[in-house]
């Protein structure tokens, strides 16, 4: 799975109260989440952000709450992955399951910048910088998260294996 | 052979068939109960639908609790309160608590004998980890897991390393569990437990009353950290009793455990602590705190609504006022805690100090309704998170403690050492 977009940059400890906040956590449709994506660090992100983009952050993004409509909230906004130095756990499980792929890695997360273009190929966990042209390496994605993440996240997964258990 | 193993260690082991376990690796573990709320529960609910589940795996052991808007606050709301009881009822499940008989989640499973030691449960709200103070491995999961969950009772766990905080010493006057995670997670930062268990162990952690090792286990989140456990010993068992309806196992981490991490805490240094805006981990004494006046305190939530929160802060407020130019909000976390607090005659005293006692909710602590704050208005709360705009306004602040500094803060008019409000017998 290969992405390519324009990067949006943020600091560390990136919350889930800051990604999407509690209020409009009376409902759950994705697209209403959408329109209030990353609002409380940047108000006027929802109306800018584009399909493919690419959110980068520090360290301990996602950090809070177990809200999957943080998740949710940015993946409906049209982010194609998270590049971070590193993130909060329940996040880290919570966006795989929903079939937003998450990159850890250090070095890209310092180095690149807001507005770069920036190309990743999920399979081999390279991100490339195509403003700078430098190429940074992230921390392998297991197998089994790649699979769910090739089925489009766990419940397309759990369906197939389900099916396929019946047959 | 033996394998030396930490309490979070066996809980795991003892859940996937496994004599024993090793951190990194990642196993199916078999749980013993689901939670989840009205804000977590209907994307659950659907996820279960997706995968095309029909029956929960075990109706006694799915709990669904409206908590955190409910009463409901407005009508999208009540959809999500109406989503969890028609489920509730169809899947004839036997915990769904209706408002009434309610309350926060985090305080009201182990008051109701859901949770016991040795378990493993997981909970659609980060702060599941609250359980551990019980001897059992608890952790907080999305709602997509939760729902596959809910079908298979079962998870996928990778078993954390994990670090050990010995506390010693003796507890000052008006020191909490909440002023010893607070110290504790402003030593290590937010994300100083990320993805790992924290294991609270020291004489001093065996003084506290079972409140405040609730509380200390409830903010290992605010650490990044997945669980946090204690050893149960007699006061888990006084705890348990007349409350566990099924039999549970006690384990201790061997001696020779492996620990990634030993902190040592001298609790006799440790004054009452506040967390200043916008992160849980920006802590200082509250002697130095300086002068910040506030306009709203909230004493309730999971991590400090429980009666003996009450009871400290009735016992500041007796026969006090709340400072003119502040509002003080008290919610009992569950609606037996509520009862208990009427019969002692502490509701009075917070109703003669000037307060408003809430029901049973979540209410502020996330920013849902009853006591929201402005632009500009600050507030210190007993809560566990003061990330920016969490209870309202973006431009608005939170100061956290626990229930002795915010009842005399509430007096004062300004964040303030107890000390400053009541004379201590010595
Ligand atoms: S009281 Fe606050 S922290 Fe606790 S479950 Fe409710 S919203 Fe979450």
């Amino acid at each position: 799975m290969r992405f390519e977009g324009r990067v949006w940059k943020f600091g560390s400890d990136v919350d889930t109260d800051a990604i999407i906040p509690a209020r409009y956590l009376n409902q759950s449709d994705p697209k209403e989440l959408a329109k209030h994506v990353m609002e409380g660090e940047r108000p006027s992100f929802p109306g800018e952000v584009k399909r493919g983009d690419i959110l980068l952050a520090g360290k301990n993004f996602g950090c809070g709450s177990s809200r999957e409509h943080a998740p949710l909230a940015l993946k409906a906004a049209g982010i194609s992955c998270v590049i971070a130095k590193s993130f909060a756990r329940i996040f880290f499980r919570n966006a795989f399951n929903i079939g937003l792929p998450l990159l850890e890695s250090p070095e890209a997360s310092e180095v690149i910048e807001e507005g770069d273009r920036v190309r990743v190929d999920l399979s081999t966990g390279e991100i490339y910088d195509l403003t700078k042209k430098r190429r940074f390496l992230s921390k392998p994605i297991p197998s089994f998260i790649q699979e769910l993440l090739r089925d489009g996240g766990l419940i397309p997964h759990l369906r197939k294996k389900m099916a396929k258990r019946k047959k | 052979m033996s394998h030396p193993m930490t309490l979070t260690e066996k809980l795991l082991a003892s859940h996937s068939r496994r004599k024993w376990v090793s951190p990194g690796e990642i196993l199916k573990v078999r749980l013993d109960l689901v939670l989840a709320n009205d804000i977590t529960a209907p994307l659950a609910i659907q996820a279960f639908k997706e995968i095309g589940a029909k029956r929960v795996f075990h109706r006694d052991r799915v709990v669904l609790v409206p908590d955190h808007f409910a009463p409901a606050k407005d009508i999208p709301s009540a959809e999500q309160c109406k989503t969890m009881r028609e489920f509730a009822k169809v899947q004839r499940l036997s915990h769904y608590y209706e408002i009434g008989q309610c309350g926060i989640e985090h305080v009201l499973l182990p008051e109701k004998g859901l949770v016991l030691p040795g378990e493993v449960v997981i909970g659609a709200d980060s702060h599941t980890c609250t359980y551990g103070a019980l001897g059992a491995f608890s952790t907080g999961v999305g709602s997509t897991e939760l729902g596959a969950a809910m079908a298979t009772g079962e998870i996928w766990l990778r078993v954390p390393e994990t670090i050990k905080f010995v506390y010693h010493g003796k507890l000052q006057p008006w020191v909490s569990g909440k002023d010893l995670i607070l110290a504790t997670i402003g030593a290590i930062g937010v994300d100083g437990a990320l993805y790992r268990a924290m294991e609270f162990s020291g004489e001093a952690i065996r003084q506290l009353s079972m409140a405040s090792r609730f509380t200390m286990a409830n903010m290992v989140i605010e650490a990044g950290g997945k669980n946090g456990v204690m050893e149960p010993d007699e006061v888990t068992l006084q705890f348990i009793k007349g409350r566990a309806q099924r039999s549970y196992r006690l384990f201790r981490s061997d001696p020779n455990a492996r620990y990634e991490q030993i902190l040592e805490f001298d609790v006799s240094k440790i004054h009452p602590q506040v967390a200043l805006p916008h992160l849980p981990s920006n802590v200082k004494d509250v002697r130095e705190v300086g002068k910040v006046e506030i306009d709203q305190v909230v004493i309730g939530s999971c991590t400090n609504g429980h009666l003996e929160d009450l009871r400290i802060a009735a016992k500041i407020l007796k026969g006090k006022k709340v400072a003119s130019t502040l509002r003080l909000i008290i919610i009992p976390a569950t609606q037996d805690i509520y009862r208990q607090a009427l019969k002692e005659g502490l509701i009075e005293v917070f109703l003669s100090s000037g307060a408003v006692v809430s029901p049973p909710t979540c209410g502020p602590c996330l920013g849902g309704y009853m006591g929201i704050l402005a632009a500009g208005e600050r507030a210190l709360a007993t809560t566990n998170r003061n990330f920016r705009g969490r209870m309202g306004h973006p431009e608005s602040e939170i100061y956290l403690s626990g229930p002795a500094v915010a009842a005399a803060s509430a007096v004062k008019g300004r964040i303030c050492h107890p000390d400053e409000v009541i004379k201590r017998k010595t």
